[in-house]
């Protein structure tokens, strides 16, 4: 576990002083520290997930670098959903299922008692599997957020949200005539970015999605990442995929989940040409399922 | 503890291509030595085989290439796998050049009908030809073994080459010297010493290949490290 | 190489022959089941329709009633009493009101059957000997208090001859109607045969004539005068009823069947409170009849015979219906938009009465309307609660006593008078019937619209 003389990002870094003493003490789970990443604003540490007596996640560590995309992959229940969801507390739903550990924002520890998980889930705002509008018009879709959380002080202001949510989703233009039509009359492609628009107008600091392009096709699916790879420049985004291929091309960061246990992070490009650990190399080269 | 792909043909696929690319060695060894042994028995038609040989070679690498582009279009190869594609491609076109060398200096050695070639002219040569020989082998075999020790001995190794083509060098000049009518014998051999070298040189990009295969890395900007390393310790 | 091409060849042959074997097998089992189907489905709708055949054939007769159109003379000999009187100047309103009602009195104790029989007599031909009594039974026991009525309302009718609708008594619509066999021995008649001959005469000359009885719908009950029975207080009293229900049973329930479906957690407890539902959701009705007599009749000590009792019962039977319905249908809510919602920060509540309801909304409302349809037709706890008492009067407020549609027809179906019960029982029926698909076609209105909204 020796990550010194293989951490690629940095080789340079590692010549420049090879006898001076590591700075951080040497952990089980080492992180990565990519100089060109983002810094961090969300950080984990050891998370563990229970669901009843069953540890569905064990001691998850990682940090998620600001406004740049990062990856979970791995297998079928390997956990990389079930962590994603400790994220925004949407495991707080679950029956039975406990959270150890801590999941921070700038600091703030979102499980804390005396946070609002309203609040949080405004801060962290997620995109699921199925495309899943209301079924209401586009418009009272993507107004929805704002109304309850109170972002529009009046009707104009509320548009512009609107507008610009939608604008944001690359979706505008295609709705713009048909506002005040169902959102279930889209295509597949089309609600899932308008799921976006959705998640964007409440003005989330990161945005949560959940094998986002499972259900569409391979266009919808390449617009679906073009348009991740645009929000990144504002939103930092995680994206549980089971395509590999999707996790290589959209994200900067990725991390690989195996039966419960987070396996190995680091840069994607790296993930995808020379992974330190084995069964890392064996999942993205499709040796184990 | 190569657990094998899922997908079975997948994994028949690359290790065609790996076994297509230590077929395409042997026959570019085989050139090499047969270019080196007609060069230096003067054997006439050895070296035109050799020459009509070379064509197998072009079309080896034309094959791997095919297979690495099909590859690469149906499977979305990564890490190892990738890797592997991507440095058969390499590798091949290292050794279609070897192949060329090979045929350049075979077809050289046929126009020296008529002059006259002293034994010590070809020592040398036979030496040169022999380091080039073990080079490309060594290559070939740590890239077929994925072996990045043996890739970091013929990446070291290729001095060794070029000192001998330095002295081959100064050797044929001082003939030259002292007699005008070796000129031409001697610049034949000195054509062919330098494709020798340029031979050398291929094997270390095998060498690196090899090395890329087995870590991931380059071996041009690990080198520096790998030799403190050793002298560290 | 050969060889086996043909041995597989032949194998997959005798795989097909196998198969084709079985095909003929499954074939007839499909072809018997679907036959099982549509038989099952043919007797359904068979004894449905036998239903309505039979409800309508026996009930259509009682929309037409037996009216005579005779002159009226009121007799200032047989009416002679003092004249209305008027308001004095200086007179009190109570004095007035109280003369008023004294001369109400006197006009009450006149002899109004005589002026009945007296149109008879006179409207029958010249010479036709008929007695009194004979006289009188053509017509219905009720009219005399409507003369009566229409003079108190305009007493210048004194010594004034009027032509007046008259209902037939009850047994003069049977006899021309021939639902009595007209064949029997005159002792066996309900109807002398003097007054049957006049009745047969008048249809015959026009004085009778078989008219839509509206007064179904207008007329309260009646035991004295049959013929102008009606269901207008049974009607008004199941009207309260639903009332009751509506507002309590889908509030409370629907309010239950939330709480329960989101918010309660998952423990013994509430799993004790689901299965007790069910199990409330099986008790036979008539056990609610005795719950209600004991609690809301004996011990909140609220009236007998009351709508608002009835509806409290009635809610307490529906309550289950609505709140499994409901929960189911909250239930069949995708997850995915519970997750939406959440997801986007929105609060438990506002996940529900945002989003889960406006779709359940429908589902929800087919429940109550099914459940209030169900209670609409019940009886037998009402007979507990003392619903079935004979009450002639349009209950004003859910308090009043009051009879329920259900009860009506089970009283008429009762009545010593069945000749001409039979078809007032169906017609009382049809009106069920009607009310009932009424409420769910506005069911099945409702959500369809609600659903092409989506």
């Amino acid at each position: 576990m020796t990550t010194d003389t293989f951490s690629a990002g940095a080789p340079f870094a590692m010549s420049a002083s090879p006898t001076a003493v590591p700075a951080e003490p040497v952990k089980e789970t080492v992180r990565t520290i990519d100089p060109a990443a983002n810094p961090a604003r969300l950080r984990t540490d050891d998370v563990s997930v229970f669901y009843g007596d069953k540890q569905a996640l064990f001691d998850v560590s990682i940090d998620i670098p600001e406004k740049s995309v990062s990856a979970f992959i791995g297998p079928s229940g390997c956990g990389k959903s079930t962590f994603l969801r400790c994220i925004n507390r949407m495991n707080d739903t679950i029956e039975g299922c406990r959270v150890s550990g801590d999941i921070t924002l700038d600091g703030e520890n979102l499980y804390d008692p005396r946070l609002d998980v309203v609040e949080l889930r405004a801060r962290i705002g997620m995109v699921f599997q199925k495309p899943n509008p209301f079924p209401k018009s586009i418009f009272e879709n993507v107004a929805y957020g704002p109304r309850i959380h109170g972002l529009a002080g009046n009707k104009a202001d509320l548009e512009e949200i609107v507008e610009s949510s939608l604008k944001k989703a690359g979706l505008f233009e295609e709705v713009k005539d048909r506002l005040h039509q169902p959102g279930t009359g889209l295509s597949g492609g089309q609600q899932q970015r308008l799921c976006i628009a959705r998640a964007i107008a409440v003005g989330p600091e990161v945005i949560l999605m959940d094998e986002p392009c499972s259900a569409l096709d391979p266009i919808a699916t390449a617009v679906i990442e073009e348009l991740i790879d645009e929000l990144r420049e504002n939103y930092t985004i995680i994206i549980v995929t089971h395509s590999m291929q999707q996790a290589a091309r959209v994200s900067q960061k990725t991390a690989f989940f195996h039966l419960g246990k987070l396996i190995e992070e680091g840069p994607t490009e790296e993930i995808f040409t020379n992974p330190r650990e084995k069964r890392t190399q064996d999942y993205i080269t499709g040796r184990i399922g | 503890m190569n657990s094998g792909h899922i997908v079975t043909a997948y994994n028949d696929e690359l290790t065609e291509l790996a076994r297509a690319i230590t077929e395409m060695g042997g026959l570019v060894e085989k050139a090499l030595n047969n270019a080196v042994e007609a060069l230096v028995r003067a054997d006439n038609e050895l070296a035109m085989a050799t020459v009509a040989a070379d064509k197998k070679i072009d079309a080896m690498q034309h094959l791997i290439d095919e297979q690495a582009v099909s590859i690469i279009a149906r499977r979305q190869p990564v890490a190892t796998d990738l890797r592997l594609v991507i440095a058969s491609i390499h590798v091949a076109n290292d050794l279609e050049r070897i192949g060329d060398m090979a045929k350049s200096t075979a077809r050289r050695s046929t126009q020296f009908e008529g002059l006259t070639m002293s034994v010590q002219f070809k020592n040398g040569m036979r030496h040169m030809g022999e380091l080039a020989q073990r080079q490309v082998k060594l290559a070939i075999d740590a890239f077929a073994a994925k072996d990045k020790d043996m890739a970091v001995e013929v990446f070291e190794r290729d001095t060794d080459v070029d000192a001998l083509y330095v002295s081959l060098f100064r050797e044929l000049l001082t003939y030259m010297m002292e007699d005008p009518r070796n000129i031409t014998m001697c610049t034949h051999l000195l054509f062919c010493g330098k494709n020798l070298e340029r031979v050398g040189d291929h094997a270390t990009n095998i060498a690196e290949q090899a090395y890329f295969l087995a870590t991931g890395k380059s071996l041009v900007s690990d080198i520096e490290d790998l030799r403190r390393e050793k002298l560290v310790p | 190489m050969a060889d086996t091409t043909t041995s597989t060849d032949a194998a997959a042959r005798a795989r097909r022959e196998t198969i084709r074997k079985g095909l003929g097998r499954r074939h007839l089992t499909e072809k018997l089941f679907r036959g099982f189907g549509i038989g099952a489905i043919l007797i359904a709708l068979g004894l449905v329709g036998t239903l309505f055949w039979m409800v309508i054939s026996k009930g259509y007769p009682a929309f037409t009633q037996a009216n005579a159109t005779l002159e009226v003379y009121f007799d200032p000999e047989i009416l002679s009493f003092d004249p209305a009187p008027v308001r004095g100047a200086g007179q009190s309103d109570a004095d007035y009101r109280a003369a008023h009602l004294g001369w109400q009195r006197a006009v009450t104790m006149a002899n109004w059957n005589r002026i009945v029989e007296n149109a008879v007599v006179n409207a029958a031909p010249q010479g036709f000997e008929i007695g009194s009594r004979e006289a009188l039974a053509l017509i219905d026991a009720g009219e005399r208090h409507r003369l009566r009525d229409m003079f108190v309302a305009n007493p210048n009718l004194l010594g004034q001859r009027v032509s007046v609708d008259m209902l037939a008594s009850a047994n003069t619509d049977n006899w021309l109607k021939g639902t009595i066999d007209r064949n029997l021995p005159d002792a066996r008649q309900q109807l002398a045969a003097s007054t049957r001959q006049l009745a047969d005469m008048m249809l015959e000359n026009g004085t009778i004539e078989f008219r839509f009885a509206w007064h179904i719908f207008t007329n309260v009950d009646s035991r004295a005068a049959p013929a102008a029975a009606g269901l207008a207080g049974a009607f008004v009293g199941s009207l309260y009823m639903m009332l009751v229900v509506i507002v309590l049973a889908v509030p409370i329930g629907v309010a239950s069947a939330i709480y329960l479906e989101e918010f309660a957690p998952k423990n013994r407890l509430t799993d004790l409170i689901e299965v007790n539902i069910n199990n409330l959701a099986a008790v036979p009705s008539i056990v609610f009849g005795l719950l209600g007599a004991a609690v809301f009749i004996r011990y909140f000590g609220l009236p007998l015979s009351a709508p608002i009792v009835g509806g409290l019962v009635l809610t307490l039977m529906t309550l289950p219906t609505i709140i499994i319905a409901t929960r189911s249908s909250l239930r069949a809510v995708p997850p995915s938009l519970r997750q939406a919602a959440l997801g986007l920060g929105a609060s438990k509540t506002q996940m529900v009465f945002h989003h889960v309801l406006p779709i359940t909304f429908p589902g929800i409302l087919t429940a109550t309307i099914i459940g209030v349809a169900q209670a609409l037709g019940e009886t037998a706890p009402l007979l507990l609660i003392g619903m079935n008492a004979f009450v002639a009067a349009i209950p004003a407020t859910p308090f009043d006593q009051s009879s329920a549609l259900p009860v009506q027809i089970y009283l008429w179906q009762g009545n010593e008078n069945r000749n001409f019960f039979e078809a007032r029982t169906s017609a009382a029926i049809m009106v069920l019937l009607g009310l009932m698909i009424t409420l769910n076609a506005i069911a099945v209105i409702l959500r369809q619209r609600l659903e092409r909204r989506k």
